[in-house]
Parts: C-alpha cells; structure tokens; sequence
C-alpha cells in the first residue's frame, strides 16, 4: 500500500500541492483529475521522484517505478523497438509482442525511427515501454491523449493485463479513461 | 611589362602543365603524404582532446573556469604568433601537428561543449525513471543529440587544421612538405607552381573533410540502425 500524507509543494511563490494526502493498493488504478495547473502533474513528479515534497511524507513508495510522462520522451533517431529496448531489460521478441498488441506492426516496429511515427503511435511506444519495464509503480500522465477510440480500448487493455497487482497512478481530464481503466476518481484541487 | 605578367598571374593551363609535371615526381607524392599525415594526427588529438575537455567541462563547472583562459588565449591570439612561438619550443616536423591541433580544439571543445549543455533534460528525467545506465545513455541519448554539433564542429575545424598546418610549414620550412614546395615556389617565382600547390591544397582539404563526414555519417547511420 503507498500511502501519502500531507503533501505540499510549492515553485516560488506558486503553491501547487496542498496538503495533499491519498492511498493506493496494489492492482488499483488511481485517476488524478482537476483542473489545468491543478498540480496533477507535480503530483505525478513526486510519486517518480523527480520533484522533492516540500513537507508531507509518501510511505510505501516501491523503488521500481515507470511512466508515461506527458510528453513522448522517445529517442527520435531510433525505432520503437530499438526505444524499448534502450530502456528496457527485455527481449526483442517481447517487445515485438507488446507492440503489436499496441497495434504497431513488426515492419513499422523494426524499420522506422519514432520521428516518422503519427502522435498516437509514438504514444503507444510511450505506453509499451512504460508497462514491458515491470516496474511496481506505473505512472500515466495522460497517456492516451491522441489515441483514436479503438487505439484508447486496446491500449488501456493492455495496460490493465500487463499490470495485474501494479500500483497505477493516471492523470487525466477524461471520465471515459477512468472507466476503461476501471480507476479510483481523486480530485486535486 | 608583358614578360612579368607570368610571375604576377599563371594562366590555368601552365598550373596544369605544372601539376601535371609535380605529379609524375615521387617526391611530389611523399610531400602530399608528410602534409596529410601530419594534419591528420593534429586533428584527431584536437578532435580527441577536444572532445575529453568539453565532457569534463560540462561535467564540473571548475574544469570550464580553468580552461576558460587557455581557449580565449587560443582563439584570440595570431595562429603566426603560435608557430613562430612553437618553433623556438620544437622542430619544424612536429610544427604543423601542434598547430593544427591548436586549431581544431577550441572549436571542437566549444561546439561539444555548448552541445552537451542543451541536452534534452525530458530525455535526462526519461532515463533517470527507468534507470538506463551511463554508457547506454551516452551511445543512445547523448550521441544522437551531439550530431549536429560535431558535424559542424569537425567542418569547421578540418578547413582551419589545413589552412593553419600548411601556414606552419612554410613559416617553419619543414623539409619535404607541401608548405616548403609553397616556400620554394614563392622564392623561385614559379606562379605556376606556387597555383599548383595551392590548388593540391584545397583539393586535399575538401576531400578529407568530404570524405571524414561521410565516414561521421556512415558511423551514426550504423548506431541509427541497431
């Protein structure tokens, strides 16, 4: 179970986090929602380890942690596969797997770099190497923004059966992804 | 005033006469290989420590504050001032080495430098969340960034080797070297020759750089493809 209590953060003179205190358990999807500068994001940060609270305290936190950041953060000149793998300890064949199940072919897979992909492949990229790593903790900052309705099933399935027993943590604007992903709605305000 | 037009102006066919003539002599060849073989070894040691100093540098901002005053003094001072310095210091086989490497690290050093220091911290945070390790970062996330800058880094510093290695050579009067045949053919008169020289010069100068970018190329090309 992570727990967070209390949690504040502030950059300069804009607080962002307010006494901000949740929980999660094991195989539960937690859906952040709010408003636009709510502070979702910052959350999302601290929760990865990548901004510092500046009082509260997160328990439980599991060391092994993945995302979908908000932006792609792919390495433009390589393809999906090779993407994956940089970032990921896993084998060539289960990273093929994981994208094609995404809907990305083993020839777009394996013979174009990420740059000549459309938004909503390079988000899938995104989704299937954030869920391979196994990490305990995946963080999804709207992940499936420019997915298509069909490519928004199939990815939020995929993320849901790869990470049975996961601790997930999405920021989203949309209820219809809180449904697919069958999550928890926390408001930050 | 017609007999002294030769000296002042060579018409293109007497410097063709005259390379064509330069390259049936062997010693002609071995001038071209002492001059390339030179310049190559100065650019690679500039390209290399070049490359070393600017990763340090962007690493510890100390190491930047002290190379600070060496680059500016690099860059500021006359290229003759070095050689005439540097002959006091060394033979003038070695001259047109030092020289060239003077000349290459300070761009190499600035262009790597300013490079390593706009790396895409999103991709910086990426790698810190899945915890890709240092050497997999700097073969897949800082190389790919640095392309563009040691491209032109390498252009840049490839014309200034030649053009400042050659100045040595004939400053220094290095035996069997093309910029001792540019000496010779300046205090013989020979315009012919001293135009022929000149042209083997640009021709060695371009196709190196040519022919290094494509090899750069070919090599990014190749970690593109893994």
């Amino acid at each position: 179970m992570i727990k967070v209590e209390g949690l504040w953060k502030s950059f300069g003179e804009k607080q962002v986090l307010r006494d901000v205190s949740l929980s999660i358990a094991p195989g539960e999807t937690l859906c952040l929602v709010g408003e636009s500068g709510a502070g979702k994001t910052t959350l999302a940060r601290v929760l990865l380890g990548l901004e510092k609270p500046d009082r509260g305290s997160i328990f439980g936190l599991p060391l092994s942690r993945s995302a979908v950041f908000q932006e792609d953060r792919l390495c433009e000149s390589f393809t999906a596969l090779r993407n994956i793998l940089i970032a990921v300890r896993c084998d060539r064949e289960s990273a093929l797997c994981a994208l094609e199940k995404l809907g990305i072919s083993l020839e777009e897979a394996v013979n174009k770099p990420v740059s000549a992909f459309s938004g909503g492949m390079r988000r899938r990229v995104a989704i299937a190497r954030a869920v391979l790593t196994g990490a305990e903790l995946l963080v999804l900052d709207e992940p499936f923004k420019g997915l298509d309705r069909e490519n928004l099933c199939r990815a939020a399935r995929f993320v849901l059966e790869e990470s049975k027993s996961k601790y997930i943590v999405m920021v989203t604007h949309s209820e219809e992804e809180i449904g697919l992903m069958n999550g928890k709605k926390m408001e930050i305000k | 005033m017609l007999p002294y037009v030769n000296v002042l102006l060579a018409s293109p066919w007497d410097v063709v006469k005259k390379l064509w003539e330069l390259c049936a002599q062997s010693e002609f060849w071995l001038s071209l290989w002492r001059t390339f073989w030179r310049i190559a070894v100065g650019f690679f040691a500039g390209l290399t420590f070049g490359g070393l100093c600017a990763f340090v540098s962007a690493r510890w901002r100390l190491a930047e504050n002290l190379l600070k005053p060496y680059v500016f003094t690099i860059k500021s001072v006359p290229v003759a001032s070095f050689i005439v310095i540097a002959l006091v210091m060394m033979s003038s086989r070695e001259l047109s080495v030092f020289i060239s490497f003077l000349m290459v690290f300070p761009v190499v050093y600035g262009n790597l430098l300013q490079g390593i220091k706009s790396r895409d911290v999103q991709l910086k945070e990426m790698a810190e969340v899945f915890g890709i390790k240092p050497a997999k970062r700097f073969v897949f996330i800082t190389l790919p960034h640095l392309k563009p800058h040691l491209i032109s880094a390498c252009s840049t510093a490839l014309g200034l080797a030649w053009k400042a290695g050659v100045a040595a050579e004939v400053i220094g009067i290095s035996g069997g070297t093309i910029g001792e045949a540019l000496y010779m053919a300046k205090v013989h008169f020979d315009t012919a020759e001293l135009f022929a020289w000149t042209a083997v010069i640009v021709v060695l100068s371009i196709g190196f750089e040519k022919l290094f970018l494509l090899v750069l190329k070919y090599l990014y090309g190749g970690l593109e493809r893994l």
